[in-house]
């Protein structure tokens, strides 16, 4: 940027920053709010929603776990960390079959994989529920496990296939030298070499499977299979008049993945920006 | 021989992918093009083959048409906000000489995305709450009583709400992408534009915009496909209420299917929200094939 001094560049600078930094608010105040609302009473949220609390106790927070949140969060945590394990490897031996080995059908097998990316999950809920249903494993962990590992195996495999196809012949070559199975040196230096790539897909498919609500409310319902998402929706019918513990739950919800974020912001940016642009 | 078996070991590696894709993904895609033909009965959950009935029906209901204009209403408006406003955003952000800001920006938009849609649904059912949420306190603080109202409990404000709602969850995840997307610009070119005594406001005309274009076109696919498969923030907003006002594509799908079961007349609503993002997608497939803007 050239700097443009004068009166109209001065005045185009401010408005810009007040513009921006009236966004800003307009994004943080409503995340604020909802903080501050956990600390609350229910009188004081009945009454001016601008006030602060009055005293910061975390007796909503209890509240809200031993009112089931503690369940929903032990089972996202399963959940979000079995499928993001399952993804990442089944996707990253994708990859490596699609881009390292000299596969019979290699088009049409990466077409098939791929090509589930274009598929939008609502469109096959009926017949999953139904399979589900005769496969006993309707309402179950293994579910959510199944739905979040097929689904999401497309995207992942696109990225790290993406990557592993830019990696140099020579390395196969030099590990083929070295007397290294395909099994070897995949372990020892493919995946170590797509680090970036799968940190990036790891961040993203937590982000996902912490986040998703489809499946979750479709296939669970009873206590001990339902993820946050879908806890936090029972725990608002359940406990309808006591918004503060709602409140709270939403927090224990969104911390996690707001602090993972700012952890992750450039791996999580760069899996984006690819995920889109190619 | 020993080679043809090797490679087709090979094909382990791809298998559990391949498998885990088919059987759950493609499969029940298929079923459901036969279920769109069945009516099921609900009381003995036997079927019977009704050709194209489901798909009549749909013609005749109401409440399909209205959802499939929320999903139009939707996809409009994000594109207006989502796609070209995160655009101009992205761009004004460029602006900011200090790149410690402009990350810190980008991010702080950025955090609704990635809190869950119910998270975010939730909170904005409480803030367009007409007791206890500050928006409608706000209004009465500044003199615009007449403004307060229920926004989620009438027919027609439903829908508007929840779909303000999605840009604020949403606006700051395509900024950041548009602004991958203008730093992969050289910066020569802008360089070259400063020489020739170009103003920021042709600069984003002439310069930012088309050689963006591309994730342009990418982030307008993904944003309609996306309208199109709504369902979170409405089920948990107004469950498609007051008087299905506010029912889309997605969540008529579910409650005829798992409300009503109604599983034949679900399926045949699948197939549309099928035809609409496939079509979107092959789209996509055909713009990014036709080779990227060149330097």
């Amino acid at each position: 940027m050239v700097s443009r001094p004068g009166f109209l560049g001065v005045i185009a600078r401010v408005f810009l920053w007040a513009f921006l930094l009236c966004l800003a608010v307009v994004v943080l105040y409503p995340l604020l709010w909802m903080v501050l609302n956990g600390f609350k009473t229910n009188t004081e949220l009945f009454g001016d929603p601008f006030a602060m609390p009055s005293s910061w106790s975390f007796e909503s927070y209890r509240k809200a776990w031993n009112r089931g949140v503690s369940g929903y969060l032990t089972t996202s945590v399963l959940v979000t960390l079995t499928s993001t394990l399952a993804t990442v490897f089944v996707s990253a031996w994708a990859a490596y079959g699609l881009t390292r080995v000299n596969i019979p059908l290699n088009r049409v097998v990466t077409m098939g994989i791929l090509g589930g990316l274009m598929l939008a999950p609502t469109v096959a809920l009926v017949p999953l529920v139904k399979m589900f249903q005769a496969m006993g494993l309707y309402n179950s962990f293994w579910a959510l496990l199944i739905l979040y590992t097929a689904f999401r195996v497309p995207f992942t495999t696109f990225l790290i296939r993406a990557y592993m196809i830019d990696l140099p012949r020579e390395v196969d070559e030099a590990a083929e030298m070295d007397g290294c199975g395909r099994w070897t040196a995949f372990w020892r230096i493919i995946l170590p070499m797509c680090k970036p790539i799968i940190t990036s897909t790891v961040l993203l498919h937590i982000l996902f499977a912490w986040n998703e609500y489809l499946f979750a409310m479709v296939f669970t319902s009873g206590e001990g299979v339902q993820t946050l998402p879908v806890g936090l929706t029972s725990l608002m019918s359940r406990h309808g008049t006591d918004f503060p513990v709602v409140f709270a739950g939403m927090v224990i919800a969104a911390l996690p993945v707001v602090l993972l974020f700012f952890l992750g912001q450039r791996y999580i940016v760069r899996g984006l920006a690819d995920g889109v642009g190619k | 021989m020993r080679a043809i078996r090797q490679r087709a070991l090979g094909l382990a590696w791809v298998a559990p992918a391949l498998a885990l894709v088919v059987v759950f993904v493609y499969l029940p895609l298929v079923q459901n093009f036969e279920f769109s033909t069945l009516e099921w009965d609900i009381y003995s959950g036997s079927q019977e083959y009704v050709g194209l009935d489901n798909y009549r029906k749909l013609i005749d209901d109401p409440v399909f048409w209205s959802s499939m204009g929320n999903n139009v209403l939707y996809a409009v408006v994000s594109i207006a906000f989502q796609v070209f406003g995160a655009l101009l955003l992205a761009a004004l952000i460029e602006g900011v000489r200090s790149e410690r800001w402009q990350r810190g920006l980008r991010a702080i938009y950025f955090i609704p995305s990635a809190i869950s849609m119910t998270v975010a649904g939730l909170l904005f059912y409480f803030i367009y709450e007409p007791n206890l949420g500050p928006l409608n306190h706000l209004l009465k603080a500044v003199g615009l009583d007449s403004l307060a109202q229920a926004w989620l409990g009438q027919e027609s404000t439903a829908m508007p709400a929840i779909i303000a709602m999605s840009q604020w969850q949403g606006f700051g995840y395509s900024t950041l992408l548009f602004a991958v997307a203008i730093q992969r610009i050289p910066k020569e070119i802008y360089g070259a534009a400063a020489i020739d005594g170009t103003g920021p406001v042709r600069r984003f005309v002439h310069v930012t915009v088309p050689l963006v274009r591309e994730m342009t076109g990418l982030m307008m696919m993904v944003t309609v496909s996306g309208a199109f498969q709504v369902f979170n923030e409405v089920m948990v907003m107004t469950s498609g209420g007051p008087d299905n006002s506010s029912q889309v594509l997605g969540t008529w799908l579910y409650r005829n299917g798992f409300v009503r079961n109604d599983f034949g007349y679900a399926a045949a609503i699948a197939t549309v929200i099928f035809v609409i993002t496939m079509g979107i997608a092959v789209a996509q497939l055909w713009v990014t094939r036709r080779g990227r803007v060149e330097w």
